[in-house]
């Protein structure tokens, strides 16, 4: 009776470690959703839309200028951001906002990323606290999950006159 | 023959079934517990390799005592260089956020920390990549402590946090 109670305890245990590390390895290497909040990237995503993430292009470092990504917020390693790549390593940037009168421009670290929100006007990202590290990346969004009726791939940058082209 | 395919099925069957067990739980206890690394390079002699290049130390790194992004002054953790994504780099903690600390060769001369990060040195100065080339690094980019020498035997040790006292933060941040 003792016996048969403890082995199913331990099965149980093990299917639990066991089944918690697989979802352990997909969420860290494969892709997970994610639900988006706050207003930064309107208007590609809207407040708590659910989106799908994939992490193997962030480990192949294969993020290129113009994807959305999904960061760890410098300032603040347990929260996440969500933000559009403006320019990677060695690009040259416009870092004032759309509304100054005197654009100033700086190049991207190396190792450095450049992220912007949608909606430049409120929006924190790189204008405020600069360049990111590319270690903070941990995935790039693919495809919007909810709403239905926006279901597919996202849309391009409304701002694209800011990613420069080379 | 049907009793050969069949002790292949099962044999295969039970290898998939322990594969799928054993490799999920060692990659997620490598990510989140322990895994140990060795250490290459100078920058943090005399802590770590402290016989330059003849041998190289193998630290254990420990990722459960950090899942917070807590962090001493003085602990040696490991970081993915700000510089190169694609490398680690080992180096002693220095301030954290909110401390004022009197830099070495760094563009400014005072620094204060701002929120979420940390401003970690090596112990070899002069000949370590560290803070005063690239400024304070994000807390997200902390990636383990080092909590023991294992390798080479005779250097088996555990490495307590020390701040060198000339190092210590002008103000530290009010509690």
């Amino acid at each position: 009776m003792l016996w048969d109670v403890m082995g199913k305890t331990f099965r149980l245990l093990g299917y639990t470690i066991q089944y918690g590390c697989i979802a352990h390895c997909a969420f860290e290497y494969l892709g997970g959703i994610v639900v988006c909040s706050g207003p930064s990237m309107e208007p590609t995503i809207q407040n708590s839309d659910i989106v799908f993430s994939e992490h193997l292009s962030c480990h192949f470092y294969s993020i290129q200028k113009g994807d959305i990504v999904v960061a760890k917020n410098p300032t603040d390693p347990k929260s996440n951001i969500c933000k559009r790549v403006i320019g990677l390593e060695g690009d040259k940037v416009c870092t004032s906002s759309p509304s100054d009168f005197v654009k100033i421009h700086s190049y991207v670290p190396k190792g450095h990323v450049w992220l912007e929100g949608d909606n430049l006007r409120n929006s924190a990202d790189s204008r405020c606290y600069g360049p990111v590290p590319y270690g903070l990346i941990k995935g790039r969004i693919c495809f919007k999950l909810w709403p239905l009726t926006d279901f597919g791939f996202l849309r391009a940058s409304p701002n694209s006159h800011r990613i420069c082209k080379d | 023959m049907a009793q050969m395919q069949g002790f292949g099925r099962r044999y295969i069957k039970a290898f998939l079934k322990g594969f799928f067990v054993a490799v999920p739980v060692t990659v997620t206890f490598l990510d989140r517990v322990a895994c140990i690394a060795r250490v290459e390079g100078s920058s943090m002699q005399p802590s770590l390799n402290p016989g330059g290049k003849q041998v190289s130390d193998i630290v254990l790194l420990n990722h459960w005592s950090i899942r917070n992004y807590e962090v001493q002054r003085g602990d040696i953790v490991s970081l993915v260089s700000p510089r190169n994504p694609e490398q680690k780099i080992i180096k002693r903690v220095i301030a954290l956020e909110g401390d004022i600390i009197k830099t070495i060769s760094y563009k400014k001369r005072y620094v204060k920390v701002p929120d979420g990060h940390i401003w970690v040195e090596g112990d070899h100065h002069g000949h370590s990549f560290d803070s005063n080339a690239f400024g304070p690094v994000s807390l997200g980019l902390l990636h383990a402590r080092a909590t023991h020498i294992l390798w080479p035997p005779e250097r088996w040790q555990k490495l307590p946090p020390k701040l060198p006292p000339e190092r210590q933060p002008l103000q530290k941040e009010q509690v």
